[in-house]
């Protein structure tokens, strides 16, 4: 489609996420620094979009089918902005692609990169396992990215602040859906209750994870461009807190995190088996074509 | 009921149709209308849902960011038409869950099309170009159909799926202008596709014994053969701009008649498909039943916690 061409369908031209952005960087930022923080981000949603859409035609009801495709799609558009803005942000970290492909720099990211190269949390990555356990992973989640986002809105970089200001009212809902579904399956039956209960246990051990400061967060919330995962933990864990108690499941115990996670983890690149299957599925049609047009 | 008072009611009824006016859920209504437009209504709300499977496998697979967004967006409306259609049939008496049953256990049929298989990604683009044209070609007319809720519904589903056929034209349009392996993609997709499209309007109007009655009270605005015809004067120059070859050798324009000529699909294999024996029928209806299965402690409880919450109201109220 070229020309006037592209607009005949609404929602069908939008090639580039950040189209019309001015994606200078701000004074004294590393754009490989940058680009590293939003590709955390950026796999966080991905993955975690990419988990949740599985669920389309699989989901207990029509309107919950509906309703984890929406957020699903809200973490889509948000993977895309700011994979988009790693590739702007230091065109190096751009997988290199056959001279010519017309793949953009968000798709050469997502989908030729190798589990090693990811950056998400491990959180994300698991297999869904039944409705209970989705819920407990998606509060989990939820609450914890609402946090780092309601900070990012004052990010020195512009873009990431925008990125920021959007995702704040969609993750905003998120954690709210999480939340009720959380205190109905636990208020509901004994065997929602089990299930819910037996969801946040194999979620729990995971948000150890989500406290820890990778050196590069801890570099860019010092310039004012991140948030330093460190200052959301009480807010977290005070939400948590709240709709365990809602749920009458306090024994859980927002703290009991599990285990400390010991050496690296998912912002270095080492993830669960589960990260390197889910990206051997998504990545396929997308590799047998490298220099396919979509 | 008396039979005066009956007649009447028949008269008021086909008034009301002779005006071009709707029935709505509170009028009087033959008990063979109301299950005409309950069998027709389910038949397409299962067709929404079940029609959610075959691209919804490709979300998963779905080559860029933009098209993956596009993909789920499009499987999500789907559901969303599934919930417009299922509630105006719940006008007519009867319930989703009821539906459901009666879909599960192979009681009402769903559209022909979505027992076909997509085993290239190419089919998104022909499912929305072809198949989401063809359902345009006979959903269109339902917008005035003579049941109110239903052509409110038809409404809305119509704007949407018009956005699904461009959508999938758009992205045969940006295969076709990549390499020559995408190329070869589309037209093999559209060769898989071009029959079963053929077949999603039905039966020949000579077999398809109830056209004219449903045609006579509104519910059916045009024959399965005139829709038929429409969408293959439609979609050959859609082809030609997209390059693509449609795969008969007997479609050729007819000076006299002012439409295309075309080959009839093949009708036995359409009853085979009707009859529960498509290509896909099985693992369809089966994906299905393990979803509502596998989701019926989530509805349970959803529902104790309600009447939990609903007696927690009625006891502090009666405080």
């Amino acid at each position: 489609m070229t020309g006037d061409d592209a607009h005949w369908a609404f929602g069908t031209s939008f090639v580039d996420p950040l189209a019309g952005v001015d994606t200078t960087l701000p004074d004294g930022v590393d754009g490989g620094e940058l680009a590293a923080y939003c590709l955390m981000l950026g796999d966080d949603a991905l993955v975690a979009s990419h988990r949740l859409a599985e669920w389309c035609s699989n989901a207990p009801d029509l309107e919950e089918d509906v309703a984890l495709a929406n957020i699903a799609l809200d973490l889509l558009g948000q993977a895309r902005l700011l994979l988009a803005r790693a590739a702007a942000a230091d065109p190096g970290a751009v997988p290199p692609l056959p001279a010519g492909s017309p793949v953009p720099g968000e798709d050469a990211l997502a989908f030729f990169r190798d589990a090693d190269d990811y950056r998400c949390v491990r959180l994300v990555e698991p297999e869904n396992g039944d409705f209970g356990e989705t819920v407990a992973r998606l509060l989990c989640f939820a609450t914890w990215r609402l946090a780092l986002l309601a900070r990012l809105v004052d990010s020195r970089d512009p873009v990431l602040a925008a990125i920021a200001a959007k995702g704040v009212k969609e993750v905003a809902y998120h954690r709210d859906h999480a939340a009720r579904w959380v205190v109905t399956l636990a208020r509901g039956t004994a065997e929602s209750r089990r299930r819910v209960r037996a969801g946040l246990r194999a979620v729990w051990p995971h948000r150890a994870e989500l406290a820890r400061t990778h050196p590069v967060e801890a570099r860019l919330a010092r310039a004012g461009v991140a948030v330093d995962p460190a200052d959301v933990v009480a807010e977290v864990d005070g939400v948590l807190a709240q709709v365990l108690r809602a749920a009458d499941l306090d024994d859980l115990g927002p703290c009991a995190a599990g285990p400390v996670l010991d050496g690296p983890g998912g912002r270095d690149g080492r993830h669960t088996p589960d990260l390197a299957a889910l990206l051997a599925e998504m990545q396929v049609v997308a590799r047998a074509h490298p220099a396919g047009r979509w | 009921m008396d039979t005066i008072v009956q007649e009447d009611l028949q008269e008021q009824f086909e008034a009301t149709l002779a005006r071009g006016d709707r029935i709505e859920p509170r009028d009087w209504m033959p008990d063979d209308y109301r299950a005409t437009l309950v069998r027709q209504i389910a038949q397409h709300a299962h067709s929404e849902i079940i029609g959610m499977q075959p691209e919804g496998a490709w979300i998963s697979r779905a080559p860029s960011l933009r098209r993956k967004a596009t993909l789920l967006a499009k499987v999500q409306d789907e559901a969303g038409h599934g919930l417009y259609l299922y509630s105006a049939a719940e006008t007519l008496g009867t319930s989703r869950g009821e539906l459901t049953e009666k879909l599960l256990a192979g009681r009402q049929k769903y559209s022909s099309i979505f027992a076909y298989p997509t085993p290239s990604y190419a089919d998104v683009g022909t499912i929305g170009w072809l198949v989401d044209g063809a359902a345009i070609c006979n959903q269109v007319p339902l917008c005035r159909t003579s049941y109110g809720p239903y052509g409110r519904a038809m409404i809305r589903v119509c704007k949407e799926e018009s956005f699904h056929q461009r959508q999938g034209f758009e992205l045969l349009m940006t295969m076709m202008q990549g390499t020559d392996e995408q190329r070869a993609m589309v037209q093999e997709s559209v060769d898989r596709f071009w029959w079963p499209a053929l077949m999603m309007f039905g039966p020949p109007d000579a077999d398809s014994p109830n056209t004219a009655r449903s045609m006579a009270w509104g519910i059916k605005r045009d024959t399965n053969d005139d829709l038929r015809q429409k969408f293959v004067d439609m979609t050959v120059p859609q082809a030609e701009r997209l390059g693509v070859r449609l795969p008969d050798d007997g479609l050729v324009w007819n000076e006299a008649r002012g439409h295309h000529d075309f080959t009839p699909p093949d009708w036995d294999e359409l009853a085979a498909v009707v009859r529960g024996d498509g290509p896909c029928s099985a693992e369809r209806l089966a994906h299905r039943r393990r979803a509502h299965e596998d989701g019926a402690w989530v509805r349970e409880a959803a529902l104790a916690f309600a009447a939990r919450a609903e007696a927690d109201r009625a006891g502090e109220g009666a405080r």
